[in-house]
């Protein structure tokens, strides 16, 4: 068994030359949820498979989307929402992009400034131990306070139209009841400038990736009133994206890739790997912040605060385990869904397949050697397990996405017209 | 023939870069241009402007910030799509190689918007010429003065004329094939410790 095994390896290097250089560039952000694509370059997971990845660290997402398009990149480290996004044609430069592997969960936060959350003690005097929905309903008193009192409405940051950060952030204010679109002021922030927008008072909260929020908190000017687990605990993060021409012409280069991201991501879910993991990851070269924090981000020991108020995240980051780096289609149909319930697009059949096709977990299950009959999950319920709950209680059906994005109460006045238009005729 | 003029915005916080651009565009005959350094209230200077093409370099990280904006053009001003002619994609290639990203309003011809992206590519590719050889000229002078410093140790120490100095640099240079700045810099560090 094991020769046979031993005979494959060698005998595929060959295979991986037939398409081309091994040699993979692959763009990325600077952040924590990077680990995996970072933890295979570093630690060899890469090599064993007969890769090398050749990282390139980039400004914006939209850089590498640009780049990943136009052939700079050959995969890219990227926001889940993002290959939907391309695959249905939305956004200024879209081309087609899928994703096999997911990078984990977890890892966002939001953060409002502690001038803002002040205010929402005073108002709703909330405890310590409040939860993420208690914080939006009190951000909502102290919004009505504000509009009475005549006050310019708050203003908010997130990374990019198609981000998890964007439809985190409005999940948890619709969930107190405010209006994203109407109540408070949605800008993008680069996430390494989000600390110093809120310090400056440029903005009065954000929701960005670690070690973003930490940053702030640490520094006294912000404090984290939600934790992306509060908002739906299997929200997919951040994906793997390539080209689906590339990923067609090179199926061994993707099988060894997902192979060697596999095991990188259950080498970081082990914490006996993260002091080792938050050393490399701390460096410029990657992430380039103390790596006192990054050490506790990964333990999920969250300073909310400056005045040492903590709590402990179980799992805040997911690299590997409870399937986190398979890259579920019912995912892409809740982020669709999103979509649709902000009015950044209207449902349609084609849109639907179109989004679905964005996620491959036929490449994941080939590479890992996983039956298909796991596939039969593909298009689950999402949110119906006590401990996999939306924090507003909703539940999502991929078959019914059109009737799940018109049931929130609070959603896009451009949603609403559009859907009161077809009933119309 | 006549045709009205196109409004250009350029957000470069590359100061001396946005300037040979601008100046590009104005010798090209354009005088619709505006150059903004910062992107601080971009969204009302897009408004006013109304902007028919943008050119933004791909190291700014506030394009995050426009792709946002562009999404909320429904009310902001009218759709805008990345480069032109997508089916082009070795000018889009020779643009992104060069760091430029650009919006154009849709449906634009293409004939009127291309040279516009031509020139701020080979004007992008012009300044990075340009730093090149300011960062070869800089090492250049240094080389020349560490040459002269160890000239200088050479003759006080082994009492040679400037000319002999110079030709034992450049002797032992080539016999140890190595740059003459480098044995230079050695026997300033060695005259640095033996002083």
């Amino acid at each position: 068994m094991s020769i046979t095994q031993r005979n494959g390896s060698l005998g595929a290097p060959a295979l991986v030359t037939q398409e081309g250089s091994r040699v993979l560039r692959a763009g990325f952000i600077p952040l924590v949820d990077a680990s995996v694509l970072i933890a295979a370059a570093e630690f060899g997971f890469a090599r064993k498979e007969g890769l090398t990845l050749e990282l390139v660290k980039d400004v914006s997402w939209a850089n590498v989307r640009d780049r990943l398009a136009f052939r700079q990149f050959d995969i890219a480290h990227m926001l889940s929402p993002m290959p939907v996004a391309s695959m249905l044609g939305l956004g200024s430069n879209p081309s087609p992009t899928i994703t096999p592997f997911s990078l984990g969960k977890g890892g966002n936060a939001i953060t409002l400034s502690t001038r803002l959350f002040g205010r929402m003690q005073e108002v709703a005097s909330l405890s310590d131990q409040a939860s993420a929905l208690d914080n939006a309903k009190a951000l909502a008193a102290v919004l009505a306070e504000m509009r009475d009192a005549g006050e310019m409405p708050p203003t908010f940051g997130m990374t990019y139209p198609f981000s998890s950060h964007n439809y985190e952030f409005r999940y948890w204010l619709a969930a107190g009841g405010i209006d994203p679109d109407r109540d408070v002021k949605m800008v993008v922030v680069p996430p390494p400038l989000t600390s110093d927008a809120l310090a400056a008072g440029a903005i009065d909260g954000f929701c960005v990736g670690a070690p973003w929020n930490m940053v702030a908190s640490e520094r006294g000017v912000g404090r984290i009133v939600a934790a992306k687990q509060d908002i739906w605990p299997s929200a997919p993060e951040k994906v793997i994206g390539m080209r689906p021409e590339w990923a067609e012409a090179h199926p061994e280069t993707v099988s060894r890739l997902i192979v060697a991201l596999d095991a990188a991501a259950r080498w970081c879910d082990d914490p006996a790997n993260h002091d080792g993991l938050a050393e490399v990851l701390a460096t410029d070269r990657f992430i380039g912040a103390p790596v006192d924090i990054i050490r506790h981000v990964l333990a999920g020991e969250f300073s909310l605060d400056a005045q040492g108020h903590r709590r402990v995240i179980d799992r805040y980051f997911t690299f590997h385990g409870d399937m986190a780096n398979y890259p579920r289609p019912s995912q892409a149909l809740w982020i669709y869904a999103q979509m649709i319930r902000w009015g950044q697009t209207g449902f349609s059949d084609k849109g639907q397949a179109s989004a679905a096709a964005a996620y491959r977990p036929d490449l994941y299950r080939n590479a890992i050697g996983l039956p298909d009959s796991v596939g039969q999950d593909d298009f689950r319920v999402e949110g119906s397990l006590e401990t996999d709950a939306f924090m507003d209680g909703f539940i999502f059906n991929p078959a019914a996405i059109e009737d799940y994005a018109n049931a929130f109460p609070v959603r896009s006045h451009l949603a609403q017209r559009a859907s009161s238009a077809d009933t119309d005729t | 023939m006549l045709q009205p003029n196109l409004t250009i915005l350029v957000i470069d916080e590359n100061a001396i870069r946005a300037s040979i651009i601008e100046e590009g565009l104005r010798e090209a005959g354009h005088d619709r241009v505006t150059v903004i350094h910062e992107v601080n209230g971009v969204a009302r200077i897009i408004e006013t402007l109304k902007p028919d093409v943008i050119i933004i370099d791909l190291e700014n990280p506030n394009r995050d910030m426009m792709e946002h904006l562009f999404q909320l053009t429904r009310t902001v001003s009218r759709p805008i799509a990345m480069f032109v002619d997508r089916s082009d994609t070795a000018s889009i290639e020779a643009a992104v190689e060069a760091g430029v990203s650009a919006y154009i309003v849709d449906g634009l011809k293409k004939e009127r918007v291309k040279p516009i992206l031509d020139m701020a590519v080979s004007r992008f590719n012009a300044f990075s010429r340009l730093q090149r050889e300011l960062a070869d000229a800089r090492s250049a002078l240094e080389e020349r003065k560490v040459i002269e410093r160890a000239k200088g140790i050479l003759m006080k120490m082994r009492g040679l004329s400037e000319e002999d100095a110079f030709a034992l640099l450049r002797q032992t240079a080539m016999n140890e094939k190595k740059k003459m700045s480098e044995i230079a810099q050695s026997v300033v560090t060695a005259a640095g410790l033996l002083m």
